[in-house]
């Protein structure tokens, strides 16, 4: 008899002018222009700069900070002032102030100070912007002081001694966005599709009077669940497939780990979020009210899951409330399997946790379900 | 309980808050009877029918469906029973034949038992052309007939209409009813609520409900009789005189 149900479902949501679309177009725009756009590398930083000194030094000092590709100089100013008018306008997030003996004390006590403010409304950029321009500052000082140990080959000042460090970056060796934010931007979407349509759907055979005619019915709540839930499971796949490609294709990226591995956690990711969707639906009178809680939950799992923040630098008593983030385990898991190539055995914490929330959210979503008031 | 019975209720009621929608409304209904359930708006029909059908649970009382307690054995209840709503909920988005088959199987019968069935009730409803026209297409008479159809499909013992003939033309009303009787010469217990009282007419036995209790309950010539009354029409009036509730 479950089979009946389930084709049912499936005719009715193929025949849907909205859905099969919505398959297809939200994983196109979704992996070909948000990868793009969620970038947290700052870039486009505007420069202002006081230069008090305006020697051959600072200039070249202007040149080398202009041409990192971080910045973009807006202006090169006489005074302060000037510059924070800049910065109230809008037009300049950072304003870089050169003394006036800026050259004379670097050479007279191959030592000076300049002055950093940023604009910090876009705390990300502020911090960031100013932590480039540090480091530029630092390696024109370097080369500065290599310079002038050739040019005074008998120096009376020690040379300081200093160290570098090189960071290397693993499994993302060349810090590229794309590759972070891809797999956690699958797991986005798959919660949006897997997890609105099953909300809107039962709540839509409330408003259209139908679930009533198979209430009368001896179906039971477990078939009537379960064939709402597997042409979901289905969807998801198809979404999931489809964004692994466009990940390919666009961004060169495959994951390092097995597609298996991928897969079967997905399996149970999808269970959990068209669970959720399900008891939601089955609370809700209308389709608006669905949509609204939905959208409240969906809202907090997101910003609490990693995907943008990570969980780790957030307050121990919003990490504890991230336990309770079916989300968090799974771009936990995407970003592992893509980056690092973990294996299933490495990720047992994880499974178990989204089994127990898949097994949590079905039941609760049969129990819900009342064929009788 | 005897077999000739196969709708027993006693004392049934429901409340919601203080408010009684049904007030211990006692009847029976014999096997291939068709039961007119009449009453005006708000005075309780489709709640009884709602409880009768496993819908709704009982605040008090009990009632016997096709020999199964409404309350503890609801599922065995709606085995055997079809059921049809004020608003004919067909799957519109599904075809007339997609339909049929869906609710078919829910009850359980195999591929083939259904399209040696569906042919046959889509011919005797003069629907065979209407086969593959998607249901939210067809003209409310029809959406109405074929909602009766599926309702009966699965061959049940008892068949539950609320309501239906609301909002169509007499004619279309009329031939509905020749489909009813058709059901009930099958062997199929029809029970109908209604407000249109000239369908009352055609109904073996009607109780008439007011204010959630039951008034009156016997054949429309003998509620004639009894109230020196022409027609069920005038017999409805006397009645819901009486009433103190709102209709909705």
């Amino acid at each position: 008899m479950i089979k009946f149900l389930i084709e049912k479902e499936f005719k009715q949501i193929f025949r849907n002018s909205f859905i099969p679309r919505m398959i297809i177009m939200m994983p196109l725009m979704m992996m070909l222009i948000f990868p793009w756009a969620a970038n947290q590398e700052v870039k486009n930083i505007k420069l202002s700069v006081v230069d008090n000194d305006r020697t051959t030094m600072s200039g070249n000092l202007v040149r080398k900070v202009s041409s990192s590709g971080y910045f973009i100089l807006n202006s090169v100013t006489g005074s302060y002032t000037d510059a924070m008018k800049d910065i109230d306008s809008g037009s300049s997030d950072i304003i870089l102030e050169i003394p006036a003996d800026f050259e004379k004390q670097m050479m007279d006590d191959k030592h000076s100070t300049v002055m950093i403010s940023a604009n910090s409304v876009n705390g990300t950029k502020g911090t960031l912007g100013s932590s480039y321009l540090a480091s530029i500052l630092n390696d024109y000082s370097a080369e500065l002081r290599s310079d002038m140990m050739q040019n005074l080959s008998i120096s009376a000042v020690q040379e300081p001694r200093s160290f570098s460090i090189v960071p290397e970056y693993k499994f993302n060796p060349r810090l590229d966005y794309k590759v972070f934010m891809v797999p956690a931007l699958m797991v986005m979407l798959l919660t949006m599709i897997t997890g609105f349509l099953p909300a809107l759907n039962i709540v839509s055979e409330k408003e259209a009077g139908t679930i009533e005619q198979i209430n009368v019915t001896p179906a039971s709540r477990f078939q009537f669940i379960l064939a709402k839930l597997i042409p979901y499971w289905c969807i998801g796949f198809v979404i999931l497939t489809i964004c692994m490609g466009l990940a390919v294709c666009v961004y060169s990226i495959i994951p390092v780990g097995s597609l298996l591995t991928i897969y079967l956690f997905a399996m149970i990711y999808i269970l959990v979020v068209s669970g959720m969707g399900l008891v939601i639906s089955n609370y809700s009178d209308t389709m608006q009210q669905a949509m609204f809680v939905m959208f409240f939950f969906v809202m907090i799992l997101l910003l609490m899951s990693g995907l943008f923040t990570p969980v780790g630098s957030m307050p121990d008593w919003a990490q504890y409330i991230t336990i309770l983030n079916p989300l968090k385990y799974f771009i936990q898991v995407m970003r592992l399997v893509y980056l690092k190539g973990s294996g299933f055995f490495q990720m047992i914490p994880q499974f178990l946790s989204l089994c127990c929330f898949a097994l949590f959210f079905n039941v609760w979503a049969i129990l819900s379900y009342r064929k009788s008031s | 309980m005897t077999e000739e019975y196969v709708i027993i209720a006693e004392n049934l009621t429901k409340k919601f808050g203080n408010f009684t929608a049904v007030d211990h409304i006692t009847f029976s209904v014999r096997k291939g009877e068709i039961f007119g359930f009449l009453g005006a708006n708000g005075a309780g029909k489709t709640t009884a029918m709602r409880m009768l059908c496993g819908l709704s649970h009982p605040s008090d009382g009990k009632g016997i469906v096709a020999g199964y307690d409404i309350l503890h054995e609801s599922e065995k209840v709606k085995q055997n029973i079809g059921y049809m709503s004020q608003k004919f909920s067909l799957y519109e988005d599904l075809k007339v034949w997609e339909n049929l088959r869906l609710y078919g199987g829910i009850y359980g019968m195999k591929d083939k038992e259904i399209s040696i069935k569906m042919d046959a009730v889509l011919r005797s409803i003069d629907m065979q052309s209407e086969k593959n026209t998607m249901v939210r297409d067809l003209p409310l008479g029809w959406k109405q007939k074929l909602a009766f159809t599926v309702s009966i499909f699965h061959n049940p013992k008892i068949v539950f209409l609320d309501e239906p003939t609301g909002g169509v033309d007499p004619i279309t009303r009329r031939r509905f009813w020749e489909q009813i009787y058709s059901a009930a010469a099958s062997g199929i217990t029809v029970f109908v609520t209604t407000h249109y009282m000239d369908e009352a007419e055609y109904c073996d036995r009607v109780s008439i409900m007011v204010d959630g209790k039951i008034k009156a309950l016997d054949s429309p010539q003998e509620l004639r009789k009894k109230y020196s009354a022409s027609g069920m029409d005038e017999v409805f009036q006397k009645l819901a005189r009486e009433a103190t509730r709102k209709g909705d």
